[in-house]
């Protein structure tokens, strides 16, 4: 709460509210998240740590709108998203996704891919956008790929690239799906600290969603843990943990004491997840 | 072997234009490809020769062989009538690669666009899926009766029948280049505050490419195919023609030139799409050759 009056500057607020999501597929009610409520400040770093096919992936799908919710409400800023009587929300560019398995559009070259937001926003000429992706790329420290296409570059820089084409938009809010799922732990390393570098210029919030626990501790605020299906907040960590951080953070006293106080929270969930798992096989 | 060629590409400057392409033929002559070639024409052709000329087996012998072809072929003074020095060799040549470029434009300007539409929009698939799917599996050759009906002339019915066949395989392949785009890429423009104009413009189209292309190569061909097929039952010239006014006339040389040369237009126009599509899709090339391939 003091936290939250100290950056009152700071955009990029979303407050979700007892977020309940059923899919429907085939007749047999599917309850992905149950009553689900967070509060992310404004320029804050929210890693969302949980098993696999908890539902994590549905709330980030509910805040950029791809799909829409069943009971409660998403606010950014005090403004509805989705909530009652308006069950998806719109896709803007205040809230960029980042994907999992990275989604620049392999038929621009990485200049192209970045220039693309302003430019179909109109916010700027095609010339200009050009023209600030190049320079944006080259700050990121791709300078020399801006001409390939991402099929020619490794994912390490494709990924760095899309947080660069999410960032041109001056984003409210950025949502990352496990964006380093795939990569090795040296690239991830790299990639983790590109990112901190971001945020600490950017300061623009962020919802992160992860299963590596050590990663959730090292960029995050605050780390919540949540339930297997349906999708619940089960418990808040906080991450008070200096910034500027560096990876000699990570093997700090602090840092490992944090670590042990997460995973003890996610195996149980982890354990019940296998459980219910091996039920629905039996 | 990426971390040689890269270290090369700094070391020197990286052959460009002529030099380049230097480079690719002395590549191209080291490597056993070629000769494999080579090679395997000359052992068709020399089945060929002992089945016709050689051993001259029974029913074979009523064909020309590769050297009875060949003389009448670069003869001026052809003993069938057809070489390279006449010019009926050449009016149908033209006649049929007119029709082709009709047909060909005709198909790929209305069914590329039509494909993607449907694949874009459900209700416009809803429309108009079913009768495609309806009207395509109904063999080229029975329409050649209604086309005959309903168009005046030669031309008309001949390239009817051409376009038919390939704006089908043309029209289904866009729209399963639609469907074969990533959702991801869809959302990413969404995302990224696209209208739905520019998802069409900007991730519909180019990420339909590789498959209108594969596609476009099968129409070609499958253009020449009807074409031929049409110009034998209906036609006045062209090389479909020609096969079957020699095999009326008893003469079979120019039967099977007129064989030959379509396989060579229709081998070098698949080439010509190929080619235009590599150059259409800049990042498609770059991205299997990343996979080495």
């Amino acid at each position: 709460m003091v936290k939250k009056s100290q950056k009152k500057e700071k955009t990029g607020a979303l407050s979700i509210k007892n977020v309940t999501k059923i899919y429907d597929p085939s007749g047999v009610n599917v309850k992905a998240v149950d009553d689900c409520s967070m509060e992310i400040a404004g320029g804050e770093v929210c890693m969302i740590v949980g098993p696999s096919g908890c539902g994590k992936t549905t709330l980030l799908n509910a805040i950029a709108g791809f799909h829409s919710i069943t009971e409660g409400s998403i606010h950014l800023d005090g403004e509805l998203l989705c909530g009652p009587g308006k069950p998806k929300a719109e896709q803007s560019a205040e809230r960029m996704v980042v994907f999992q398995h990275g989604a620049l559009f392999p038929w621009k070259t990485l200049q192209e891919n970045v220039a693309y937001g302003p430019t179909v926003q109109r916010a700027m000429s095609s010339a200009e956008a050009l023209d600030k992706a190049g320079q944006m790329l080259a700050e990121a420290g791709l300078g020399q790929f801006i001409k390939k296409y991402p099929g020619e570059v490794s994912s390490g820089m494709a990924r760095r690239a899309e947080i660069v084409r999410a960032l041109i938009n001056d984003p409210k809010v950025l949502l990352l799906d496990e964006p380093y799922r795939a990569m090795d732990a040296l690239t991830k390393q790299i990639m983790h600290e590109s990112l901190l570098e971001t945020y600490d210029r950017t300061g623009v919030t962020i919802f992160f969603i992860t299963h590596d626990l050590e990663e959730a501790i090292f960029l995050g605020d605050k780390v919540h843990v949540v339930t297997t299906r349906p999708c619940q907040l089960k418990k808040t960590v906080e991450v008070n943990i200096p910034r500027p951080r560096s990876f000699e953070t990570q093997s700090s006293e602090e840092f490992r004491r944090l670590l042990e106080e997460v995973n003890e929270a996610v195996h149980e969930e982890a354990v019940k997840a296998f459980q219910a798992g091996e039920r629905e096989m039996a | 072997m990426g971390q040689v060629s890269a270290a090369r590409e700094q070391s020197h400057n990286k052959p460009e234009g002529i030099e380049l392409f230097l480079l690719r033929l002395k590549k191209k002559v080291c490597s056993v490809d070629p000769y494999l070639t080579f090679a395997g024409i000359g052992l068709w052709l020399f089945v060929y020769w002992v089945l016709c000329e050689g051993l001259e087996i029974w029913r074979f012998n009523k064909l020309p062989g590769p050297v009875a072809i060949s003389k009448d072929w670069f003869s001026t003074t052809p003993f069938q009538g057809i070489s390279i020095f006449t010019e009926t060799y050449y009016d149908h040549i033209r006649v049929s690669c007119q029709r082709i470029l009709i047909a060909f434009g005709l198909a790929t300007g209305l069914g590329v666009p039509l494909g993607l539409f449907m694949g874009w929009s459900r209700p416009i698939r809803d429309y108009i899926f079913p009768i495609i799917e309806t009207l395509r599996p109904i063999p080229i050759l029975a329409w050649v009766p209604l086309s005959i009906l309903l168009l005046p002339g030669f031309e008309g019915p001949v390239i009817f029948l051409a376009t038919l066949a390939s704006f089908f395989v043309t029209t289904l392949n866009a729209m399963l280049g639609v469907d074969s785009i990533d959702e991801e890429y869809f959302r990413a423009a969404g995302c990224l505050g696209s209208s739905r104009w520019d998802v069409f413009r900007h991730v519909v189209v180019p990420g339909a490419l590789p498959f209108i292309f594969t596609g476009l190569q099968i129409s070609i061909g499958v253009a020449w195919f009807s074409l031929v097929a049409a110009e034998m039952v209906s036609g006045d010239l062209g090389l479909g023609y020609l096969i079957v006014d020699a095999y009326m006339n008893n003469v079979t040389v120019p039967m099977v030139i007129a064989m030959i040369t379509l396989g060579f237009i229709g081998y070098f126009s698949s080439a010509c799409v190929r080619a235009l599509g590599n150059k259409l899709m800049a990042w498609h090339v770059k991205e299997l050759a990343q996979q080495g391939r």
